[in-house]
This record gives structure tokens, sequence and C-alpha cells, in this order.
């Protein structure tokens, strides 16, 4: 469904080139959960924002192919990427204060996409916001609908934010490092929550995170990133079990041990 | 609970002082003592009386009713120019904030270029080249007054645009003219009131400026400014003439500042 090849990524400024990612190759099928590890400036995020087609910088430069259900996404026209954006790619954020409008009320934003892409009026709008809530097993739906974000618990705006990313039913959700900001507590519902979707409705996931014990818990594959390239890739107990590379066995002796 | 305090006055002292104003520029709508332009020879210059609460200028009119209708004069103007600025200043501050590149820089380096040029000349020119008045007035200080605007509104447009929030609307597919009009203006309101607060101030400011210089307002009509220059002969042997208007000024610049204070300070 999702085939990445030799994805680079270089941002010119005055008189250098600073290559972000290099040679990022990675694939995915309906369904897949793939995780993406590194630490902070190893490229994870640029090459999650390029698959969603939102490096649009006039500065940058993408070379090689992203390819989504035979469709090249870096030299499509606009129109196409939109519609594709609305109905194929969803994208959840790390900072869930950041990622709703403010003046907006939850509801409304949860519909934004359906306002977008479908000809709905406001009853059945609405009827598929408060399900898209309840989906995410969210308490008490019709007050969350009439209320605004910043009423709102961190864990609860990433999951109105997972509801609105999934009302529309896309088939590849690109989750950016969506716990992060979370208590280890929620954290943990949270991923509950992004295997209960893929289950259920077969999304594939391509989840973003610095957290090799969540990614362990979450995904089937899995690729390690460093410094914009791509040191290893594989299975997920593949990697964890017999990593090869020094950098890898590093980021696993690095995951905290339980003292107990 | 010492700011908070602080905070407060501020606000109720904007709120008076503005009210004050507000008051006045009612009354000058509605009706003034005396005929604001009708002159009398036995009043000329004569100090604050009961008749005349402000006294009268060298004229024998009633500075007390020039004042009202100046209020309303120099309101109209700073009123029309903050209008034309905010609004030009937000579709060009949003245009160059939200696309960026090369048309940025191109209209970015233009407003540098009107900031760069002193806005009394700039206005000098305008009104030499299509003559004096009050609707050239307007016109000439309403495109000094763009850049500021364009620049406040375009900082803010850039820092919205990289929030979390704008590349979700995107990711949902939401058209360029959407994102701008939906998901970026509606959350400038906050930017906008204290910049249109503290850019009503300084266009106060300029129109007594232009019209003390002779270049707005025109004669016999009064405003704030004119009433000003035309009181300087008189600083020394009539100081009241040019007291109160110049007190009005202080009063309505003073009370925009607090209550665009306030306002930035609310939360």
């Amino acid at each position: 469904m999702l085939k990445v090849t030799d994805l680079c990524i270089k941002v010119h400024e005055k008189t250098t080139t600073d290559t972000l990612v290099k040679d990022v190759d990675l694939y995915m099928d309906r369904g897949d959960i793939l995780g993406i590890v590194g630490e902070s400036g190893s490229g994870k995020t640029m090459t999650a924002l390029s698959i969603a087609g939102l490096l649009s910088r006039h500065d940058m430069e993408k070379s090689g192919e992203i390819e989504f259900e035979g469709i090249n996404l870096l030299n499509v026209e606009r129109r196409v990427l939109r519609k594709l954006q609305g109905n194929e790619i969803s994208m959840i954020f790390q900072e869930p204060l950041n990622s709703l409008n403010p003046l907006r009320k939850i509801g409304w934003l949860v519909e934004e996409s359906l306002r977008i892409h479908t000809t709905l009026d406001k009853e059945e709008r609405k009827e598929r916001a408060l399900k898209a809530l309840r989906d995410v097993e969210l308490d008490n739906v019709e007050a969350i609908y009439e209320s605004y974000p910043h009423e709102l618990s961190g864990g609860m705006r990433q999951r109105v934010m997972i509801a609105a990313a999934m009302i529309i039913e896309p088939k590849l959700l690109i989750a950016d490092e969506p716990t992060t900001a979370l208590d280890v507590t929620i954290q943990a519902e949270i991923v509950e929550l992004l295997k209960k979707i893929n289950r259920e409705r077969n999304t594939a996931i391509l989840f973003i995170s610095h957290d090799l014990s969540l990614v362990n818990t979450l995904c089937e594959n899995v690729i390690v990133m460093q410094n914009g390239l791509v040191v290893e890739s594989g299975k997920c107990s593949d990697i964890f079990n017999n990593p090869q590379e020094e950098y890898t066995k590093k980021l696993i002796a690095a995951i905290p041990k339980s003292p107990f | 609970m010492e700011v908070n305090k602080n905070k407060r006055i501020k606000l109720i002292l904007g709120i008076t002082l503005t009210g004050i104003i507000f008051i006045m520029l009612l009354l000058g709508i509605i009706k003034t003592p005396y005929d604001p332009m009708e002159m009398s020879s036995e009043l000329k210059l004569t100090g604050a009386s009961f008749k005349h609460i402000m006294g009268c200028d060298q004229f024998g009119r009633d500075v007390f009713s020039r004042i009202l209708v100046g209020v309303k004069e120099t309101l109209i103007v700073a009123g029309a120019v903050v209008l034309i600025g905010s609004f030009f200043g937000t579709i060009l501050g949003t245009i160059t904030g939200y696309y960026g590149g090369i048309l940025d820089e191109i209209l970015m380096r233009i407003t540098d270029a009107v900031l760069a040029f002193p806005s009394i000349l700039l206005c000098l020119l305008i009104i030499s080249l299509l003559g004096g008045g009050r609707n050239t007035l307007i016109l000439a200080l309403g495109i000094a007054f763009i850049p500021s605007f364009a620049r406040i509104i375009r900082g803010e447009v850039l820092k919205i645009r990289s929030l979390d929030y704008i590349y979700s609307v995107k990711l949902f597919g939401a058209s360029d003219l959407r994102i701008i009009f939906i998901h970026i203006i509606p959350n400038l309101k906050k930017v906008l009131l204290s910049t249109v607060l503290i850019g009503f101030n300084n266009a106060v400011l300029a129109e007594a400026g232009m019209s003390y210089l002779g270049m707005g307002v025109q004669p016999p009509m009064p405003s704030l400014g004119r009433m000003l220059s035309e009181a300087q002969t008189y600083i020394f042997t009539n100081p009241s003439i040019a007291l109160f208007p110049g007190l009005i000024i202080v009063m309505m610049i003073l009370g925009f500042s607090l209550l665009a204070d306030a306002v930035s300070d609310l939360k």
C-alpha cells in the first residue's frame, strides 16, 4: 500500500545544504503497524511529514519516491494530494494542545474533515462525530461534543485527535510521537486504543516514537533511524532480541529497567 | 494580587477616559452648546466663564463647542485610518505569512520601503498629489499605516501556521482559503484587537500632527490638531485655548493606551 524508496530531504540554506533524511526505504501493507524509532533529530518526523504531504517549504528539496496505492505523492498535483490527505491518510501529533484549534468546540473540530469531503447535513455529521468520539472510548460524549479543547485533559485531547483523524476511516494513520506528552498510564491506554483501531478497522499505523518499549508492544516491524539514515530494519522481535548494529544495541540498553 | 490590582486600575481608568471621549463624541454629533463656527468680536480671547466653560478663541468662537466637533473629526479620521490599515494590513500579513517564498520577500521589501520613508513625508507627497482635505488625509495616513499592521499580522500568522492544528486540518484536506479564513484569521482576533487600539492612538496623533501642519481637516472645520496649531500664536497670552485641545488629545491617547494594555492582558 505504501512504499517509500530512496527518500531524501534536503534543506538549502544560503550556501550550505543540509541533508535531513537520506535514502530511507520503507514498506507497509494494509493493517501493518510499523514503528520508526530514533533519537531527536534523526529524521523520523521529517519522514512522516513528507509521507503526509505536509512538507512544502520552499527551501526544501525532496527526492525519491513515496508511492501510496500506486500514486507517487512527491510529484502529484495538489488537488489529488488533498483528496488523498482527507480520505486515505490521517495524522496525529505530539502535542495534543497545539493540535486542536483553541477557538472551536470539539464537535466542530471532529467534524471538520466531513465538512470538507462529504455532503452530509448537520445532523448526520453530529451523529458521525458522536460515534467517532465513542469509538475512542470517551465517556459522556454529548458533553465533550460541546466543550472547548482547553477544558479537556491531555489524554482526552489526544483521544479527540484520534477521533478526528479516524472519522473518515483512513487507510493509513501516522502517529507522530502521540504519547510523548502524556503520562505512562495514559500512554498505555492510547497504545491499546491504536491497537484496537488497527485490529477492528484494518488501518495501517505508522508509529513514530523514541520509546522503544512502546514500539515493542505495538508494532510488528520497526526501523531504527539515526542522523537521517536507516540503521536497521526488520521484525520487531528480531531486532529486540538480536540487534545487529551498535546504535540499536545502545538504544535497547537505554530502556529503563523496572526496579522491582 | 498586586498585579491584578494594577490591571484593574488600568482597565477602569482606560474605560473612564475613553468613556468621557465617547460622551464628547456623542455630544459633538447631537448638539453643541454654541455654533462652533460662529465668530464674535466681543468674545475674542475671553477666558473660561460659566457661559463658555473653556473660553473663546481668537475669533470669539466657543472652544468647548469646537472641541466637541474636533473630537468627532479626529475620531472619524483616526477610525477610518485604522480601518484601512488593519484591513489591508491583515490581508497582506496573512498572504505573506501563510504563503512565504518569493511573494513574501517582494511584499515585505515593499512594506520595508514604505516604513523607511518618514510617514509625514509620505503623507505630504500624497496630499500634494491629490490635494488636501479630510478624505485625502485618511487615504494618506491609511497607506502609511498598512506596513506596521502587515508586519504584526505576518508574525502572528507565521506562528500559527506552524502549529500542529494547522497541519492537522491541512491533512483533513482543507483548502488554503479554508485554512486562512476559518482556522487562522479568527485566531488573530486578540493580536488584532490590541494592535488596532495602539494603531488608533498613533492615528489620533498623526491626524493632530497633519492638521497642525495645515494638511488635514480644512478650516473653519475644527479638529484637535488644527486648534492646537491655531492656538500657538497665543500660547503666552492666552494659554487656555491651547491647553484644552492638548488636554483632550492626552486624555484620548492615555485612555486608548490603557484600554489596549488591559485588553492584551486579559486572558
